[in-house]
C-alpha cells in the first residue's frame, strides 16, 4: 500500500495540468493510464486484462466530495476491514485538489453546521476532529428557546442529559478541510476525479445469462457486473458501488431512477455571520410569527444567524443596508414583537411543583436575553426551505447518503448530522459485508443500511416538519398550547432529557431499539 | 462433549430411506448396496447425490437426467437475491460470520483483515451456484467448489467470472468421494445444508474427514430432527411461507446435534463448537444463537494421527 501514498501525492500535484489537457482536447481524451497519476491502479491488472484497462476500476465511486462524501471516504479509510478499498471521488470542486488554507483571522463563513455529540464522536473515530479543533469552532452547553408571545421559554443545559456539551458549531469549510486533511494523512487508495458525472450504466438483472451469451474475453465479463460511470470530461470508470453524496439535486439519484417525496415551504432562510460585544456559549432560538430566528455561537465574538421568513422578506433583508439589518436582527431576537418571558405565565410554578422531584437544575434558570448584535460580519445569503425524502436509499450498485437521500430545512441544524449518521451506518454495513465476503454492491447488503437509516431519518424529518408546522401558525390557542409545551419541556426532566438526546443524535425510539 | 447422546441407533441412520417420492432413481440404484445414492435434493432445490464409498458408478454420470433438467431450469435464479433462493441469501452472511470467527481462531488469522483466509485451501462440498464459495474466495481462501449437478457448476462458473477475485475458484462437477479417490486434501472442508440430503451421513462424514488435513477443520450445517424443526423447516418454510418447494426436506432424515457429533467422532473429527441459527421474522434477518433446536452448524477439527 505504500505506493499509494506516493500515487496520491503525485495525483494532487498532477491533477490540475492533466485536467487542463482534457478540457482543451475533448476530441482526443487523455487515457488515464498514460498519465502517471492515475495509472498505478491500472498497471497492476494490465497484464492479465489487456485493453480493457483504459478504463480504471474502483471498489467504490463516491459522487460528490462535499462534507458527507469526504466523511465516508475518511470513515472507510479508518476501518481495518475497509481501508484496502480503492475509492474514486468525483467532484469538480477545486478545493479537493488545491486545498485552500483557512486563515484563523478571517471572519467566519456564514455556512455553518451545528454538529451533535454523535457527529463529534464520528469525527474523532475517523481522525478528523483534531483538525477541527485547530480551527475556529464553538462548543455550546446551553440552549434557550422561546416564543415571541412571551408565554414560554425553555433553557436546556448539557448537564440535564449528563453531557459536557450540547453540540458544536463549525464552519462547513472547516469540517470539509478537516476531513480532507485526515484523509491525506491516511494510507488509503483514493483518486480524485475533478469533473462531473454525466451518466451511469448499471448491470442488468440477468447479468449471469448475458455474460454467458456473449463470447467475450474474460475481462469484459468481469466488467459486465459493475457500474460504469461516464464523466463529463469524456473519461469513464467502473465501480462495484456508486455512492450518491451529491446533494439535494443528486444526479446519481436521478440516473438511478429513484423517486422522491417532498414539498417546499413558502419560506426562506437568511444566513449570515454577526458580531457581538462578548463571546457567546449558548444557542438561542426565538420563534417569530414568520418563523424562527437562531443565533448560534461560532467562536470569538461571532455568531451565526439562521433566520426563517417569507421569500419576499428574505430578499429584502438580503439587500437592505447593513445598519438597518443589524437593527432588524436585534428587533427579531429580543426587542421586537412581544415581551420577554420574564416570568412563566401559565403557572410554571404550579407545574414544577407537580414534578418537584424531577425538576432539573436548569428549570430554575431564569430567562436570559440574547447577546446584542453590533455588526454584520459576512455576506447575507438566502435559501428557500424545502423537505425532500428519497423513496429508496439503495438500488443495485447504488446507494444515496446525506442530502441526496433526505433534505430538511435548517431549523435545528440536523441536516448534516443526519448525513453523518448515514456515513457511520453505511461504512459499518460495508465493513460487515466485507467481513463475510459479500459483494459490496449487492442490494441485500445495502438494504441493511437503508433499514437502519430510513426509520431514523424519517422520524427526525417528521419532528422537524412538525416543529415547522407548529410554528408557522400564529393563532392564539395554538400559541398557548405551544407555550404550555415549552413549559412542560422545561420542567419535566425525563422529557427534556429525551429532547436533548434526540437533538444530540443519540436518540433511540423505543420501538426501534 | 458432555452432550447427552441419543440412543438412536447409528446403524439405522445408514438405512434412512428417502427414495419414496423419487422412483425414477430406483432404476439406477443397487438396492443391496448401502453405498448407493438413493436420492437427494441438494441445498434446497437441486439433486445432490453422494456415493458413500469411492465407487465410480455412483458419480454424477449416474444421475437421473430428467431430474437434472428439472432443477437446471431454475438454476439460473441461484443469484437472484429476491428469487427462490432468497432465504439462503439472507442466511448466508450469518453462516459466513460463524465460519469467519471459528476459522480465524483455529488458524490464528487476523479477524480484522479483509482477506484472513489467504494461503488456506477450502473445499465447498455441494456448492450449488457458488453463493458460499464466492464470499470465501473474497475472504482470501483458495476455494474448490464441487457439486454433482453440472448445471449448478456452470452457473457458478459463469457468475464467478463476473468478479476477478471469484474467478479464481475452481468449480468441478464431482462428489466428495471422487475427491477422496484423487487424494485431495484441504485445510477446511465445508458442507453446509448438505448432509440431510445424503444417503449415508456416516460414510459422508468419513469422506469429509479424509479430505481434511490433519488438524484441519470440518464444518457441517444442517437441520435438527426436532419437533420445532418439523414445524419451522418443513411446515412453515415449505407449506406456509413457500420458501422451499414441498418435499425439499424429509424430517426423518434430519440428524440431531448429538448424532452428528457422534458420527463425526467416529470419523476422527472432534466437534469443538456448535451454534444455532435463529430467524427473526420482524427484522427478516438470521442471527447466531445458542439454541440448536432447528438450524445448527458444527465446527470440528480433524484429529492428528
Amino acid at each position: 500500500m505504500s505506493r499509494l501514498i506516493a500515487t496520491r501525492r503525485l495525483a494532487s500535484n498532477l491533477f490540475v495540468p492533466r485536467l487542463a489537457t482534457r478540457t482543451f482536447c475533448t476530441d482526443a481524451p487523455t487515457k488515464l493510464n498514460e498519465v502517471p497519476s492515475g495509472s498505478q491502479f491500472n498497471k497492476e491488472s494490465k497484464e492479465d486484462e489487456g485493453f480493457m484497462n483504459d478504463v480504471p476500476q474502483h471498489d467504490i465511486a463516491i459522487v460528490g466530495g462535499g462534507m458527507v462524501g469526504m466523511a465516508l471516504a475518511c470513515s472507510l479509510a479508518s476501518m481495518p476491514l475497509t481501508k484496502h478499498l480503492s475509492i474514486a471521488i468525483i467532484d469538480s470542486n477545486p478545493a479537493l485538489s488545491n486545498r485552500p488554507v483557512i486563515k484563523k483571522d478571517d471572519p467566519p463563513d456564514p455556512r455553518v453546521s451545528t454538529v451533535t455529540p454523535a457527529t463529534i464522536s464520528l469525527f474523532k473515530d475517523i481522525g478528523a476532529w483534531e483538525y477541527v479543533e485547530q480551527h475556529r469552532h464553538a462548543y455550546f452547553d446551553k440552549m434557550q428557546v422561546w416564543d415571541y408571545t412571551g408565554f414560554g421559554y425553555t433553557r436546556y443545559n448539557a448537564r440535564d442529559a449528563d453531557k459536557d456539551v450540547l453540540g458544536c458549531v463549525v464552519e462547513n469549510k472547516v469540517l470539509h478541510k478537516s476531513l480532507l486533511s485526515s484523509l491525506q494523512n491516511k494510507d488509503f487508495n483514493n483518486t480524485i476525479y475533478s469533473t462531473r458525472l454525466s451518466s451511469i450504466s448499471l448491470p442488468t438483472r440477468s447479468s449471469v445469462s448475458s455474460a454467458g451469451a456473449s463470447v467475450s474475453s474474460p475481462s469484459s465479463k468481469n466488467l459486465a457486473n459493475l457500474a460504469k460511470l461516464d464523466l463529463s470530461d469524456g473519461t469513464s470508470l467502473y465501480a462495484k458501488l456508486v455512492v450518491g453524496a451529491d446533494g439535494s439535486k443528486s444526479r446519481v439519484r436521478e440516473l438511478a431512477g429513484i423517486k422522491t417525496t417532498g414539498w417546499n415551504y413558502s419560506q426562506s432562510a437568511v444566513i449570515c455571520t454577526v458580531e457581538h460585544p462578548m463571546e457567546n456559549f449558548c444557542a438561542w432560538q426565538r420563534f417569530l410569527p414568520a418563523g424562527p430566528i437562531a443565533l448560534l455561537p461560532i467562536g470569538d465574538n461571532f455568531s451565526n444567524i439562521v433566520w426563517t421568513m417569507s421569500p419576499k422578506d428574505a430578499s429584502n433583508h438580503k439587500i437592505m443596508n447593513e445598519d438597518d439589518f443589524v437593527v432588524a436582527v436585534n428587533h427579531a431576537l429580543d426587542s421586537g414583537y412581544g415581551p420577554r418571558p420574564e416570568s412563566r405565565v401559565f403557572g410554571g410554578d404550579v407545574i414544577s411543583s407537580f414534578f418537584r422531584p424531577d425538576v432539573t437544575s436548569s428549570a430554575h434558570e431564569r430567562f436570559e436575553p440574547p447577546p446584542k448584535v453590533v455588526k454584520l460580519a459576512s455576506d447575507r445569503m438566502a435559501f428557500p426551505l424545502s423537505l425532500m425524502h428519497a423513496n429508496q436509499y439503495v438500488s443495485k450498485r447504488v446507494v444515496l447518503i446525506g442530502d441526496a437521500a433526505h433534505t430538511v430545512h435548517p431549523l435545528a441544524g440536523q441536516g448534516v448530522n443526519m448525513g453523518y449518521g448515514d456515513v457511520s451506518s453505511l461504512s459499518n454495513v460495508i465493513a460487515d459485508g466485507i467481513a463475510v465476503g459479500s459483494d459490496i454492491g449487492e442490494v441485500t447488503l445495502l438494504k441493511k443500511y437503508e433499514s437502519d437509516r430510513k426509520a431514523a431519518n424519517i422520524a427526525m424529518m417528521a419532528v422537524l416538519d412538525g416543529f415547522q408546522k407548529a410554528y408557522s401558525v400564529d393563532f392564539g390557542p395554538v400559541n398557548i398550547l405551544r407555550a404550555a409545551a415549552f413549559n412542560g419541556a422545561n420542567v419535566f426532566a425525563p422529557l427534556k432529557k429525551n429532547i436533548i438526546s434526540y437533538a444530540s443524535g443519540e436518540f433511540k425510539l423505543p420501538f426501534l431499539s | 462433549m458432555s452432550r447427552r447422546m441419543f440412543s438412536r441407533s447409528l446403524y439405522s441412520l445408514q438405512y434412512l430411506s428417502r427414495s419414496g417420492g423419487f422412483s425414477p432413481h430406483n432404476s439406477s440404484i443397487n438396492p443391496n448396496s448401502k453405498h448407493t445414492v438413493l436420492a437427494a435434493f441438494g441445498r434446497f432445490l437441486h439433486v445432490r447425490p453422494y456415493a458413500t464409498t469411492p465407487q465410480p458408478s455412483a458419480s454424477a454420470s449416474s444421475l437421473n437426467q430428467t431430474e437434472l433438467a428439472k432443477f437446471a431450469a431454475i438454476a439460473d435464479s441461484w443469484w437472484d437475491a429476491e428469487g427462490p433462493f432468497k432465504p439462503l441469501h439472507i442466511m448466508n452472511p450469518t453462516r459466513l460470520a460463524f465460519l469467519r470467527s471459528t476459522l480465524c481462531r483455529h488458524f490464528g488469522k487476523d479477524p480484522f483483515s479483509a482477506r484472513p483466509f489467504e494461503g488456506l485451501k477450502f473445499v465447498d462440498v455441494g456448492c450449488g451456484g457458488g453463493i458460499l464459495s464466492e464470499p470465501l474466495a473474497r475472504m482470501g481462501a483458495s476455494v474448490t467448489g464441487i457439486d454433482a449437478v453440472e448445471k449448478n457448476i456452470k452457473i457458478a462458473r459463469l457468475h464467478a467470472d463476473l468478479d476477478p477475485i471469484a474467478s479464481s475458484i475452481e468449480y468441478r462437477c464431482t462428489t466428495a468421494e471422487n475427491l477422496v479417490e484423487e487424494q485431495m486434501k484441504f485445510d477446511a472442508v465445508i458442507a453446509l445444508e448438505v448432509i440431510e440430503h445424503v444417503a449415508d451421513p456416516a460414510e459422508f462424514c468419513k469422506s469429509l474427514s479424509t479430505l481434511t488435513v490433519s488438524n484441519g477443520a470440518t464444518i457441517i450445517s444442517t437441520i435438527n430432527r426436532s419437533m420445532r424443526a418439523y414445524a419451522t423447516a418443513i411446515i412453515a418454510a415449505e407449506y406456509i411461507l413457500h420458501w422451499l418447494p414441498k418435499g425439499t426436506h424429509q424430517w426423518s432424515s434430519f440428524l440431531t446435534p448429538e448424532e452428528l457429533v457422534l458420527i463425526l467422532q467416529r470419523a476422527s473429527i472432534s466437534v469443538e463448537e456448535m451454534a444455532g441459527f435463529a430467524y427473526n421474522p420482524l427484522t427478516g434477518q438470521w442471527s447466531l444463537t445458542d439454541n440448536i433446536g432447528v438450524n445448527f452448524i458444527a465446527f470440528g477439527i480433524k484429529n492428528s494421527q
